[in-house]
């Protein structure tokens, strides 16, 4: 099942065969989509990753809040291989540690271009992992690291905060300030299970790198699509979205460009599919 | 199938006279509200209103049913309603919320709760009552139809507002003009000219004036929960029924213009798409 999943974020054209190589995530080469992929001996079950850029560990504390599942899916469904905070298993400043390999990596924050510690570990992780997920809005769009610019103690030159595909191949992104509990239990269910059709949408997400209050401006409204339905207002963590004549209208100076209100506007994306699967209408 | 999946149909009709005073319909909408927060089934509900009395629709919370019948009766220009799910669910905490839909409102919904990139809001929404629309209005085009179309001083002066039989009504002093509907078109929102939903397929139970003689309201149930609540205030005494097929001019009538929607709609998808402009992605 995994198998599937990895081939569809541009691996080999093999088709998924016996278990043994289902389970074994040669995570590189499938990655990279040339040659055909080399199996290796893994553990039965994903291998999951999670590194902390220039993140607040809310989305890490989002994931926690999964209070039902969280034993099981930490016992039962995944393993966690590596991440400062979860497995305290880290490549740090010597790069003593290695980097094991993984089949997913779970990246929370943008990645500040000066530090390079973070850029290290980030590429590092497009490496040794099959599937990079952007982590919540720091790493899919910048959020709010978008508005750094440096000047602060004790390192004045920190000042450019990047969201990770300005640097590497993302496959995935889960959008959120933060990603929110249920959006990320639904996910893991759906990569344990390759239910690769869940996650199209945050798959065809994955290349954004830009998220505003103003992207319902630009692609909805501006298109000729906004019904005024208010999705975008349910959305915004910060309250940013008003409505004037329909419309939604973002005060700019309170939107900390999440993405979260385009990404859940009914005009921008529609999952009729799993909508009708889930209510059997 | 131009109405989506449905279990039964029926036309129906509050049997309370303070709700079918106000109501727009057969006070369907408010019944079913009403019911469900006396029997707890939800403890709130996201309605439109219009504090002001002036037509334009504000998302409102309501939380008993002296609020609920407040805000009855139609308002034909854009009700965010969705926004105001936050403040249901943090400023009023509440747990089992209800939602009065348009279809495109459904549809942010339904979406919102399969891919719930909000946390704690869409999984609390457990009553989604649908109401059919053909298309709704800007105020600006409200107020044309009402002075320059109708010779109204003000939009305000109209104390009922109501598209039936070919035409958009306005009230003024218990009487009644019309302007016929070939007169609102190009006056619409343009986001409804891709809207391939006429009776709100994704709701609970779904609503509308189509079908069913006045005062009376045609009634779709469609999911267990949308059933069980209709049913159940059925029971109760709060809502008579009909069968679809004893009524005029029943439910060919609405096929018909759901079908002709869903056909002109998807034609101006196509369209758009064939000059590049953007359309939503379906997946
Ligand atoms: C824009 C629009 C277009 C419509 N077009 C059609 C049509 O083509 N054919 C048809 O059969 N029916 C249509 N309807 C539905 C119809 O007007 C009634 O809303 C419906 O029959 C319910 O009547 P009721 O007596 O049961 O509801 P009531 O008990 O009167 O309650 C009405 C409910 O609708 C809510 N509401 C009012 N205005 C809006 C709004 N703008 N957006 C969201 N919710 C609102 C109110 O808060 C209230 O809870 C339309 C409704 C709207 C809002
Ligand atoms: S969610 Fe989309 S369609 Fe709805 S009001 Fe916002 S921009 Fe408009
Ligand atoms: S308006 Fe709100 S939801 Fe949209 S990007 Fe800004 S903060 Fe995020
Ligand atoms: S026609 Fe469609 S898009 Fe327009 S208000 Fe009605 S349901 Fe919404």
């Amino acid at each position: 099942m995994f198998d599937k999943l990895k081939k569809a974020f541009g691996g080999s054209d093999e088709a998924p065969k016996a278990e043994k190589k289902v389970e074994a995530a040669p995570v590189k080469e499938e990655v990279k989509a040339e040659a055909p992929a080399e199996t290796k001996a893994a553990s039965a079950k994903p291998r999951i990753g999670y590194i902390h850029l220039s993140g607040c560990t809310g989305d890490a504390m989002s994931l926690t809040e999964n209070y039902d599942i969280l034993s099981t899916v930490l016992t039962d469904m995944v393993d966690i291989v590596y991440g400062q905070t979860l497995v305290d298993k880290w490549i740090h400043g010597t790069f003593a540690e290695e980097m094991p390999e993984m089949d997913v990596c779970l990246i929370e924050g943008s990645v500040c271009l000066q530090d390079e510690h973070s850029v290290h570990e980030l590429l590092e992780a497009r490496e040794k992992s099959g599937l990079i997920v952007a982590f919540g809005s720091c790493a899919v769009t910048g959020c709010f690291t978008t508005y750094a610019r440096g000047g602060q103690q004790a390192q004045p030159k920190h000042e450019a905060f990047l969201p990770i595909s300005s640097l590497v191949k993302v496959d995935a992104a889960l959008p959120g300030c933060p990603v929110a509990p249920e959006m990320i239990a639904k996910t893991v269910v759906a990569v344990c299970e390759g239910d690769l059709d869940y996650l199209k949408p945050a798959m065809d997400l994955a290349a954004c790198n830009a998220g505003c209050g103003c992207d319902v401006l630009t692609n909805v409204i501006r298109q000729g699509l906004c019904s005024g339905c208010g999705t975008c207002g349910l959305a915004c963590p910060t309250r940013a979205m008003g409505y004037s004549e329909g419309r939604p209208s973002c005060d700019r100076d309170r939107c900390i460009k999440c993405g979260t209100c385009y990404v859940m506007c009914p005009r921008s994306w529609l999952p009729e599919g799993r909508i009708k699967k889930e209510t059997g209408l | 199938m131009p109405l989506g999946t449905y279990k039964e149909a029926l036309s129906a009709r509050s049997t309370e006279q303070k709700i079918l005073d106000v109501s727009q319909d057969g006070g369907i909408v408010s019944s079913l509200l009403c019911y469900a927060l006396d029997e707890g089934i939800i403890e709130g509900a996201v309605v439109a209103g219009t504090p002001d009395e002036d037509w334009r629709p504000i998302p409102t919370v309501v939380t008993s049913s002296d609020e609920v019948i407040a805000a009855a009766g139609t308002k034909y220009s854009m009700s965010p309603t969705l926004s105001a799910l936050k403040e249901a669910t943090r400023q009023y905490g509440l747990e089992k919320v209800g939602v009065v839909a348009t279809p495109c409102q459904v549809q942010g919904l339904r979406k919102a709760k399969a891919y719930p990139f909000t946390r704690f809001v869409a999984d609390k929404v457990n009553l989604i009552i649908g109401i059919y629309c053909m298309e709704n209005f800007p105020m600006a085009s409200l107020d044309t139809f009402a002075t320059a179309k109708l010779g109204f001083d003000s939009l305000t002066d109209a104390s009922k507002m109501d598209i039936g039989k070919g035409k958009f009504w306005l009230t003024k002093d218990g009487e009644d003009k019309g302007l016929a509907i070939k007169e609102t078109h190009g006056y619409e929102q343009a986001g409804c000219n891709v809207c391939q939903d006429y009776v709100a397929e994704w709701a609970d139970v779904s609503t509308g004036s189509v079908g069913s003689p006045d005062g009376w309201s045609t009634v779709l149930t469609r999911t267990d929960a949308g059933e069980s609540v209709f049913k159940a205030a059925v029971d109760a005494g709060l809502i008579e029924t009909k069968p679809m097929d004893d009524v005029k001019p029943g439910l060919p009538l609405l096929e018909k213009l759901a079908k002709g929607k869903k056909d002109k709609n998807t034609a101006e998808r196509e369209r758009r798409a064939k000059m590049g402009v953007r359309i939503p992605a379906i997946y």
